[in-house]
Order: structure tokens, then sequence, then C-alpha cells
């Protein structure tokens, strides 16, 4: 016996490894220590170029503007790690966008039909994008687009500028801050850690994981895998609805092209993979993608405030997004070693 | 407790089962035994209610029950390892364990109350080499497998189902599982062992039902059958010897190594010659694929000599003629939803030269696919005829050096015994074979010569036919 576990390979050596050096080697810390390091860099360039960085202007701006991405991005995430993604998030912060000016129209009373209006018609576009994917068997990648199209399709036939307009009281929800913490950024947290809650503390949350990890061995375990991605699409579509809220209290009206022209889709889905969850799903999580989120906001602050072309902010951005996932796959595959 | 009567079982009008029965006591190992292809996988998935039989009816304890999706066999209090874990890597052991099942307190997910259950069960089978946190991606297979009985018992499971279990173990591993089986009897836990190792079946079983082309030819207490009476059974024919007869004599050196090493493997020195099986031994993780792989290029070598040319790449070793049939077909060997056809041409269209309809057909004929349809996809094809396929995707280049990792592992004996004879043939024809198994029988069986690796090193050479003995002797080095 005793001979027999010496020759197995002891998991004892594993579990020494998972000390606080191999803990720095996750993704998620990862990806928050680039985000110092930027933040570090960020200081020198700019004060090199007379500026000073992370006023209180800079950092109020780095929230708003993550805010909303942010929010995208936990419901992207919750996607990604059942093993799906959301393509239709752009264009359904567009819509909810238009419902939720049109039917405050201005007034005060009108403010809470509107968000349950703007949740229920998510819902329904999650529910949709969930059972094209698991009843009919269309790949996300597909299913996700489809529904994109028809949204799009939809809210171009019907305006083709801003509609509606969002009483001042609604507007606070973009505007407003106590303190140096705008009150969008704190939704965005509230979002984040109910996300965290759910992955970490419930049911469901271990079975996203395992849906995304491998999705037979989930259906093997006797996971309603169907269900549960469903669940996670209505959940993705509910936070771009929530974002398409905040964009419309900020914008003061709808906007059919404030979800495309922020590149929501394809953005969430950068965060969300930035912060190291795998694209294939089952591995990575929320914290990861709020770092990821915050990573890709203080690259824009530096941008903006060395006013560099925007041509080259984006090349800089397809470059450290790609290296972090060349740098999260080189990791996974030295550690499988 | 379970008892199941005249199973039967359609896929897309072929069928696979036809009145079946099976009977299976608390506290009993009961093998199940048959070629691949003889319905024993689809009988264990009607068993455990991934599958719902076409006719037939399933009791347990006298009370008949129909599963319509796996959890209601686990509710029965069935469970199954299949041969490929069900494991998610990069979740902890105890997240695994009660996955699906989580205990809740409030609403939330009971951590502690999992850590804890899983612990005690890991305890109560004597395992103490990895805890309820450890993620499943830094166990060894054979700590996996441990894993997947302790999902089954914390099921409170009545019956396990194992398919293959000692398929992917190294030998001193199977004895764990022999003694974890052991310890599940002990707690009348009845144990379905379904297994092409027939020296597991003698050893473990108490009773052996055999299966044949989808019906059942015999229920046995293990005591009343020998060894040869058994595979008749199976196969239908008696296989004689089994494997055929060694050649005459090596003749040109077609690899040599000296001295060579790399990250696994230090002062390796190797000859390979014309007409010769060298069969290479060795526990796990003492470096028996990774010294195929060095050869073939995959994880070159990085020190010494190898002649003809040491390939730092798989694309050179290809082109000095050298094949890998690697350990694990389905990852490794073959794209799994492309054709026969495709490939069997797999190599050939990398490399250039890409052979005709006809010319893959002669192959696959060579290699005794049955039956030879081209455009079936590999997926739905056995494991030996899977492995048959591997073969003639190598055979395409006409290769000069071919390695084999693991050759039979999960394929029936009769594919097996195929398999031998086409390693023998080709050998016979000029090719030089490294063979590389953790069945002792297979390796004493084939090899001209037989190469015991070390931690990375050689241990020792042994003539044709050793003794299991000297051969573990070596491989375990002075504490055996």
């Amino acid at each position: 016996m005793n001979q027999l576990v010496r020759v197995r390979r002891p998991a004892g050596r594993g579990e020494a490894r998972s000390g606080l050096a191999a803990r720095l080697r996750e993704p998620t810390q990862v990806v928050f220590l680039a985000l110092l390091g930027l933040i570090a860099v960020g200081w020198v360039l700019v004060a090199f170029d007379g500026g000073q960085f992370l006023t209180m202007e800079s950092v109020v701006g780095i929230q708003q503007r993550s805010a909303a991405l942010g929010i995208v991005a936990i419901g992207q995430t919750l996607a990604i790690l059942a093993g799906s993604l959301d393509l239709s998030v752009a264009y359904l912060i567009s819509l909810t966008s238009l419902v939720a000016a049109e039917i405050m129209a201005g007034q005060d009373g009108n403010i809470l039909p509107a968000i349950a209006a703007v949740l229920a018609i998510s819902a329904l576009v999650g529910l949709v994008n969930g059972l094209v994917i698991t009843r009919l068997q269309v790949h996300a990648f597909i299913a996700t687009l489809g529904v994109a199209l028809i949204i799009k399709g939809i809210v171009d036939h019907l305006y083709d500028g801003p509609a509606g307009k969002v009483p001042e009281s609604f507007q606070l929800l973009g505007y407003s801050r106590i303190g140096p913490i705008p009150i969008s950024a704190l939704l965005w947290a509230g979002v984040a850690v109910v996300a965290w809650f759910l992955l970490s503390r419930t049911r469901l949350g271990y079975r996203i994981y395992a849906v995304g990890g491998n999705e037979e061995v989930a259906r093997l375990s006797g996971i309603r895998t169907g269900r549960v991605i469903v669940i996670t699409h209505v959940l993705c579509s509910l936070c771009a609805g929530i974002a398409g809220l905040l964009l419309a209290s900020r914008l003061g009206a709808g906007a059919p092209t404030v979800g495309t022209d922020g590149g929501y889709d394809l953005e969430s889905i950068a965060a969300v993979v930035l912060g190291g969850t795998a694209l294939a799903g089952g591995k990575g999580g929320v914290a990861g993608t709020v770092g990821g989120v915050l990573l890709l906001a203080v690259l824009d602050t530096i941008f903006n405030q060395l006013e560099v072309n925007s041509f080259v902010k984006d090349v800089v951005r397809g470059v450290v997004i790609v290296i972090a996932v060349a740098v999260y796959a080189r990791r996974g595959m030295r550690r499988s070693q | 407790m379970l008892s199941m009567r005249g199973i039967g079982k359609s896929f897309l009008g072929v069928r696979v089962l036809s009145g079946v029965d099976l009977d299976v006591t608390a506290g009993e190992v009961h093998a199940v035994v048959g070629e691949n292809g003889a319905g024993k996988s689809t009988l264990m998935k009607i068993i455990c209610g991934v599958h719902a039989p076409d006719e037939g009816s399933i009791e347990i304890d006298g009370r008949p029950v129909s599963f319509g999706h796996p959890l209601d066999a686990q509710r029965s209090g069935i469970a199954i390892i299949y041969q490929e874990f069900n494991l998610l890597p990069e979740r902890t052991v105890a997240e695994n364990v009660f996955l699906g099942r989580e205990p809740v307190r409030r609403g939330l997910v009971d951590r502690a109350a999992m850590e804890e259950a899983t612990a005690r069960l890991l305890d109560e089978l004597g395992e103490d080499s990895f805890g309820p946190r450890d993620p499943v991606k830094r166990l060894s297979v054979a700590q996996q497998q441990v894993v997947e009985i302790v999902k089954a018992l914390s099921i409170d499971a009545r019956l396990i189902v194992m398919d293959e279990p000692s398929a992917a173990l190294a030998e001193h591993e199977v004895e764990l599982l022999y003694r974890l089986i052991g310890r599940l009897r002990e707690r009348g836990v009845a144990v379905v062992y379904i297994s092409h190792r027939l020296r597991e079946v003698f050893d473990l079983a108490d009773r052996v039902t055999v299966l044949k082309d989808g019906s059942r030819v015999t229920t046995v207490p293990i005591g009343e059958v020998s060894s040869d009476e058994l595979i008749r059974l199976m196969v239908g024919r008696d296989l004689g010897t089994y494997f055929p007869p060694r050649s005459a004599g090596a003749g040109e050196v077609r690899l040599s190594l000296r001295a060579a090493g790399n990250h696994k493997l230090r002062d390796i020195d190797l000859e390979l010659r014309a007409g010769e099986i060298v069969g290479i031994a060795g526990l796990q993780g003492s470096g028996r694929s990774e010294l195929a792989k060095a050869i073939f290029g995959a994880e070159p070598f990085t020190a010494g000599e190898m002649t003809p040319s040491r390939p730092r790449s798989v694309r050179e070793g290809v082109a000095m003629g050298i094949g890998l049939v690697t350990e694990d077909r389905k990852a490794e060997g073959l794209a799994l939803r492309q054709s026969v056809r495709d490939n069997a041409l797999l190599v050939a269209r990398a490399v250039g030269g890409a052979k005709g309809r006809n010319g893959v057909r002669d192959l696959l004929e060579r290699v005794r696919l049955s039956p030879p349809r081209q455009e079936q996809e590999v997926r739905y094809l056995s494991g030996g005829n899977q492995q048959k396929v591997v073969l003639a995707k190598w055979m395409t280049m006409a290769p000069r050096v071919l390695l084999f990792d693991e050759p039979t592992r999960g394929v029936d004996v009769g594919a097996k015994a195929a398999i031998h004879d086409l390693m023998r043939e080709l050998a016979n024809d000029g090719m030089a074979i490294m063979m590389i198994s953790s069945e002792l029988p297979e390796l004493i069986g084939m090899s001209d010569r037989i190469v015991v690796l070390r931690d990375g090193r050689i241990a020792g050479t042994l003539p044709a036919g050793p003794t299991e003995e000297a051969i573990m002797r070596l491989a375990a080095g002075e504490v055996a």
C-alpha cells in the first residue's frame, strides 16, 4: 500500500504549488497585476506629457466608461462560462434604450413600467437565444447573430435616429455620484457581486461551470444542460437590458445605434477573455472580467490623456487582447504538463 | 438486486441488443465480456439510463423501473464509471463528486458539507494522497478513478458499473483498483465489471456474462470456466495461440540512439532493426510515451545522437519514415468526425502523394477493417476498427520505423489478435517496430526484445520471452 502510494504522483506537490507564487499565475491575478502595471505606466507617460494621471475627473471617467461595458461583460461571462456566447447584446442594448425612453416619455411615473418592460423584453430575447441554441441545436455564434440581425431589422425599420425622452430623475442614474463613485459604477458593482455570488455559492453557478467545462459530463451527472444554457442567456440578456437602461439615462433618450457604436458585442467578449475566462467555457469568473473591463478603460483613459490617434488606440487594444490570451494559453499548457 | 429481462435495442434500424437477460446480486462482482460491438456498452448505457431499451424490463429489488435520464438511475442507486472519465479538470475533487447534486443550506451550496463528505469517503477507501479541495487536473489517472468511485459512493450507489476501469491504468495501479473493488464488495455494493483483460475478470469476478453479437451467450460462475473457454464463447472460435510466431532474425539497423535525451529522458541507447519488434516496458511516468514522441519528433530529443538524423519536428520525423500510433487514438490519432477514407489519407495528404480510392481500399483490406466502408465516420467505429484505421493511415507512407503506444488499449480480443498479426506481418516485411504496452502478457508475447524504462532511463534490456517478474523488477527498481 505504502509503496503504491509512493509510486503514484502525489497531489501534495500540486498543493505546494498552489501557494502564493502559483496563485499569482492564475489569469485573474494576472489581469489585476497587468492593471496595476498599466496604471503605473500610464502615470509615468502622462506625467512626461505634462499632465496628471488619475485625477478625480479621470477616475470618475474610467468608472463611467466602464459601467455599461462592465455590466454587459458580466452577462457575457455567464454565457461564455456555460460554453456559449452572445453576439446579440449590442442590438439588444439599442432596442432596450429605445423601449425605455419611449415608455418613459419624460414622465417620472413611467420609470417603473419602462424598467419592467425593458427587463421583460431582455428576458424574452435571452429566452429565444437560449431555446434556439438548445432546442434547434444551432451554434451559439449563429443563433445569437441571427437574433441580433432580427433586432437590428426591427430597430432600423422603426427608428432612424434618437427617440423618446428620459425624465431628469432617471438621468441621475447615468450622471450622479456619491463622492468619487458614480451611481452607474455602483450598479455595475452590484451586478458583478450578484453574478459572483451566483457562480460561487449557488447550484446554478456550479452547473454553469459544469456545462461549460464539459456538456456531456454535466448531462451524465444529471444536469439538465439545456436549461442551464437557457438561464445563462436570459441572465446575459438581462444584463444587456440593464446596460440599455443605463445608456438611455446617460443620453436622455433612446438611440438605435447606441449599442453598436459602443461595440458592446465584441468588446464584452474581449473583456471576458482578457479576464482569463476560457472562450470554450468552464473556467474563469466574474473577477477576471471586472479586471478586463477596467484594463480596457484605463487603456482608453491613457490614450485620451495623451491624445493619441484613435486608430493607434485600436491597434494597441488588439495587441493587448491577443497577447493576454496567448499568455493564458501558455500558462494553461505548462500547468497541464 | 438488479434483474434485466429480454432487453432489446436498435439504433437507426440496426439491432444492437436482443433478448438480453442480466441478474446482479448485492456484493457481487459481475463481469460482462464480449468483443467490441457485442453490445456491452449499449447494455451498460441502458442500465444507467442513458438509453431507454426498446423492449424488455428492468427490475430493482423486485420493483419494475424505467429510466428516462441518468438521474433516474442514480436515484435508484446505480452509478457508472466510464472508460473516459466524466470529470471536470478545472473543478475540485469535491465539486466533481457532488456535481449536479450539490448539498444546499438555506439555498446556498454548502461547501463545507460537500468537502467533509468527500473527505470521509476518501478516508473510507484508504485514499490519502489527495484531498477534496485539489483540482482534478492535478490528479493522476488512477487518482481520478478514485474520484469517480467516490462520486458513485456519494450517491449511495448499490450498483456500480465500471467500463474498462483498468484500461487507462498502469500495471501497479491496477492493484489499487483491485483493492478498491474489494472494499466495495465488503460494503455490499454490486459491481458490473466490463473488461477486455481476462486476467482481471478471473481475478475479480464472481460470475461472468458473455455477450456476442447483441445476445447473451451464457452467465456462469467464474470457477466453472477456463480462460480458453471464455475466449471461445466470446469470439465463437478458438484463438489458439494468442500471439503470432516470432520472426527469424533482425535485419539492418533502421534507427539508433546514442545517449539521447530531453527534459524527460536521459542517456537512451537503443537500436531498432528491420524485422524486429522491440517492446518498451515501464511504469506510468517512466518515459515510455515520451520516448516514442521524442523519436517521432513530437517532443524532440535535445541531447545525444540519433541516426540517420534527429528529427526536430513531427514533419521531419515523418519525412524520415517514422510513424507513431499514439496512445490516445481519439485525441491524437484520428479526426473522429471525418470518414475512414479521409483519416486513412491524413498522413499521405500531409506529406504528399495521396493514394487513390483503390489504394485506400487495398490498405483497408490489408488492415482487415470490417466492414471496409470508406465513407463511414470514424467515430462510429469500434475501438479495434479505429485502431486499424490509424494503422492504415501510417501504411500509406510505407514507414521504415513504426512506433506503437498501447496499440491494443480498449480493443476487443478478436481485433487485438488481428492487430498483433498485422504488426508481425509488417515486421516480417522489413519494418522496424517499437511497441509500448502496459499489458505485460502482450509485451512478452509480441516482443523480440524488451527494453525496460525507469525514471526516463533504460533500466535494462531483456531477451524474448522474459517473465513478468523480471520486467517488473527492472521497472520498479530496487524496492520491488
